[in-house]
């Protein structure tokens, strides 16, 4: 093939290349442009401590949904993270091929759909208990949450040389005492950022608080009660035919993108900073 | 040691525990789906009309509209997907250019799906719309369409990200051997590095597929909720997942509830099945990797 | 001749199907250097992890044998009173990265469950910096975490860590092959120094280093040990070929 024709042909592709993973950035730029400054105007002091109790003067606020992510985020890290980090060390620490039949089974728990996950936590919860509450919501988002913390434990119990558990066995460290007081202390840093990831990808999960927390318009932190997430509120608002609800939906986004984005960067620089060097 | 044999249990009880989460969510599915499995059995998959009130159930429609809108998501994607991976992973892989666009990209992948669903039903369907009528097609503005483009900028960050990681595994002495040899970057990328990643990309691929499959709110909010097979890519329809977020609290008969756990059934038993597959493929290919 | 404080007897050891010791005997004597030497898969770290029993932690691992401290089975007391009579430092540096200095030198302790209080932990861990010869370089700088010490550094705090704990035997597994050649005389000074209080089994594959610091060597090949003896002899007149091709440089 004619050289300078490749040359030319080279250039082009590093054009292309170049052009398509610029333009990527357009729609972000877009979306990001359509939070703000749509979101923007429904925030204010009021929109954040106020509830959403529309015919109170002044308009509605959101302070239930924010209020309720948090406490489902905390209902799901209770669940998620203890159980999570045990079957994380069960995938690094015991030998036996049913660790290997356990890791695939996480690994396609990750891939199942929210919706799914919702359908089963309302039947196995829901439906048996009576109602809709907060903690079903929890449940659900834990069991999304879970792999993400497995997956963190083990990467990071993997980092951990070998020659640390010798040093402490050498010292007269029983293998328990050696998990704990050296091996989990040196990686669990690794642990917390894997746990801030999982955070931050199931804030703003609705499709599984649909038919378990369900949503709430009253101010609740009663975890054996339906509770208001901001997912919830922006794709009930969004669907509604009135502008004003669309406008508190807007407000909603842009907060909850605002938290998202905020432990994302904190997930970054506490990575950043708390690598252990060995 | 009693201190180690108890720690030892507790591990494998952590090991069963989520082993056992799958097989509950399996019987979970099943037994609420079991109403509906014995009126339609597997003709569920093929059946055309759903139609509540008559008590008629079928999937087909909702089989349809997930098939076309994650194909279609996903060849959108693809392009983008890979030329962003290509520029992060060869051209450009260190420095201000690289470190912004991998933020934004990471920033793309942090934005909840009901919010592109809501960006998409407020600035994409618009456009649609004009779009129709320029072509003289019924100007819903939602659709198929609308859903797979969203969809395909909800997968991209996903997908880059995979094949950047995949980029690296790539062995330096192997690239800088291709150079020297005369090559150009495209080529290097073409003949080299492709092919060295190949099995890795398909397996991104079917995780992808397997996302986009079961992806629920930002489709939901855009694709338009009707319940007939979809005739052209601009139809209102609804997948699998959609329908299940629209009608699963008006499902009233034990027979409309059952048949949306039934849906669910099947959504489990595709997405369990598309991502083992993929997930073996790419274990296969770190297997390799770690041998060479 | 000193008295023997280690015998080993009959000992063979080895992973899954393979054994990579086979009949060892020899003997170690109390307050000397004794370097174990031979080429790469000679068994030479296996021996020694078999000395503070952690060979037998690896899964899989085979062993048959004795070994007497003191006259004592190790095999009849626990692993945990044997570690903490047969210290061990290893080839690459590892202090414990989330522990600063001072409890670096004293996790021994703590890792046992052993409490003390503030003043016998300054006490211990003074005297254990001391004889590391790192007290000068780190007395102001004991509380903070040990990254920032170089590798000499951090090989002298994991050497002061294992005595800390007053072991009667200290195992050195090439300690000082990942070092500088400043630093790798500055451990075999302290060798020296040591070895009147304390008996010391090092493995090297450095016969130069073996000849500086050793009292005894035994010289082992493809898991057997081939000659044992006095240091001077080894090296002047060694009877078996091996080990006169080995210390020439005929393999490594």
């Amino acid at each position: 093939m004619n050289l300078r024709f490749r040359l030319l042909f080279d250039k082009a592709f590093k054009i292309a290349v170049a052009i398509l993973s610029i333009s990527v950035i357009v729609p972000l730029i877009l979306i990001l442009f359509h939070i703000v400054s749509k979101g923007v105007s429904s925030i204010n002091l009021h929109f954040l401590i106020r509830d959403q109790n529309l015919s109170e003067s002044g308009g509605s606020g959101i302070l239930n949904s924010i209020v309720g992510t948090f406490l489902l985020i905390t209902i799901a890290s209770v669940f998620s993270v203890p159980l999570g980090i045990i079957a994380g060390l069960f995938l690094v620490e015991v030998k036996s091929k049913f660790v290997e039949f356990v890791r695939i089974l996480v690994d396609v728990l990750h891939g199942i759909p929210s919706i799914v996950i919702g359908i089963v936590t309302y039947l196995l919860i829901v439906k048996p208990f009576g109602g809709f509450s907060a903690i079903s919501g929890g449940i659900a988002l834990g069991l999304m949450m879970f792999p993400l913390v497995v997956k963190s434990t083990e990467e990071s119990l993997r980092l951990v040389p070998y020659s640390l558990r010798e040093a402490s066995f050498a010292l007269g460290a029983n293998y328990v005492k050696t998990i704990f007081r050296v091996v989990l202390p040196t990686c669990i840093k690794g642990i917390i950022v894997g746990t801030l990831i999982g955070i931050s990808r199931i804030a703003g999960e609705t499709a599984p608080l649909l038919f378990t927390a369900f949503g709430n318009p009253y101010f609740n932190i009663n975890p054996f009660k339906p509770v208001n997430a901001l997912p919830l509120v922006i794709f009930n608002y969004a669907m509604s035919p009135y502008e004003e609800w669309h406008r508190i939906a807007w407000g909603a986004s842009l907060v909850l993108v605002g938290i998202i984005f905020l432990l994302n960067m904190t997930t970054k620089i506490a990575g950043k900073k708390w690598e252990v060097q060995f | 040691m009693r201190q180690d044999s108890l720690f030892n249990l507790a591990l494998y009880f952590g090991g069963f525990v989520a082993a056992m989460i799958m097989v509950i969510m399996f019987g979970i599915l099943f037994k609420g789906s079991v109403l509906s499995i014995k009126n339609f059995g597997i003709h569920f998959f093929f059946g055309e009309e759903w139609n509540p009130p008559m008590e008629k159930f079928g999937l087909l429609p909702f089989v349809v509209g997930t098939i076309l809108t994650s194909i279609l998501a996903l060849s959108l994607s693809l392009p983008f997907a890979i030329s962003l991976a290509v520029f992060l992973g060869i051209y450009c892989s260190r420095g201000i250019v690289s470190n912004i666009l991998r933020h934004l990209s990471d920033l793309l992948a942090g934005i909840p799906s009901v919010v592109y669903g809501f960006w998409g039903l407020f600035f994409l369907v618009p456009i649609v719309r004009n779009l129709e009528i320029k072509l003289g097609i019924m100007p819903f503005g939602v659709g198929i369409f609308t859903a797979s483009i969203t969809l395909a900028i909800m997968i991209i960050p996903y997908m880059s990200s995979m094949i950047v990681e995949l980029i690296k595994m790539v062995p330096r002495e192997l690239v800088e051997a291709g150079y020297s040899l005369g090559a150009t970057s495209f080529d290097v990328v073409r003949k080299i590095v492709f092919p060295y990643i190949k099995s890795g990309v398909i397996s991104g691929i079917i995780l992808a597929f397997g996302r986009a499959f079961g992806e629920t709110m930002a489709v939901t909010m855009v694709i338009g909720n009707v319940n007939s097979v979809p005739k052209s890519i601009f139809s209102p329809a609804n997948t699998m997942a959609s329908i299940i977020a629209n009608e699963f609290p008006e499902a009233s008969s034990g027979l409309y509830l059952s048949s949306i756990v039934y849906i669910g059934l099947w959504l489990f038993v595709i997405t369990f099945i598309v991502n083992l597959l993929g997930n073996l493929i790419i274990r296969k290919f770190r297997v390799g990797e770690n041998e060479s | 001749m000193g008295s023997s404080i280690l015998k080993i007897r009959n000992l063979k050891a080895g992973y899954g199907k393979k054994w990579v010791l086979k009949n060892i005997n020899m003997e170690v004597h109390k307050n000397k250097v004794t370097a174990i030497m031979g080429p790469s898969g000679c068994g030479k770290s296996t021996l020694i992890r078999c000395i503070n029993r952690i060979h037998e932690m690896v899964p899989g691992a085979l062993l048959e044998g004795d070994i007497y401290l003191n006259d004592i089975s190790i095999f009849r007391i626990s692993p945990i009173e044997v570690r903490r009579k047969i210290g061990m430092v290893f080839q690459m540096p590892n202090p414990f990265p989330t522990m600063s200095i001072y409890d670096n030198v004293l996790a021994g302790y703590k890792l046992n469950g052993i409490r003390l209080n503030k003043t016998e932990k300054d006490r211990i861990a003074e005297e254990a910096l001391r004889k590391a010869f790192l007290w000068d370089e780190v007395k102001d700088v004991l509380y903070k975490k040990g990254n920032f010490l170089s590798g000499g550094q951090q090989q002298r705090l994991c050497i002061a860590r294992a005595l800390a704990m007053y072991p009667d035997v200290l195992l050195l597994d090439e300690p000082t092959s990942a070092l500088d050649p400043k630093a790798t005389s500055m451990i075999e000074e302290l060798i020296t120094e040591l070895k009147s209080t304390i008996t010391i089994v090092i493995v090297t594959h450095n016969t130069a280093q073996a000849a500086r610091v050793s009292d005894y060597v035994a010289f082992l090949y493809l898991g057997e040990l081939i000659e044992f003896g006095s240091t001077e002899k080894i090296f002047t007149t060694p009877s078996r070929k091996e080990t006169e091709e080995y210390l020439v440089g005929k393999y490594g």
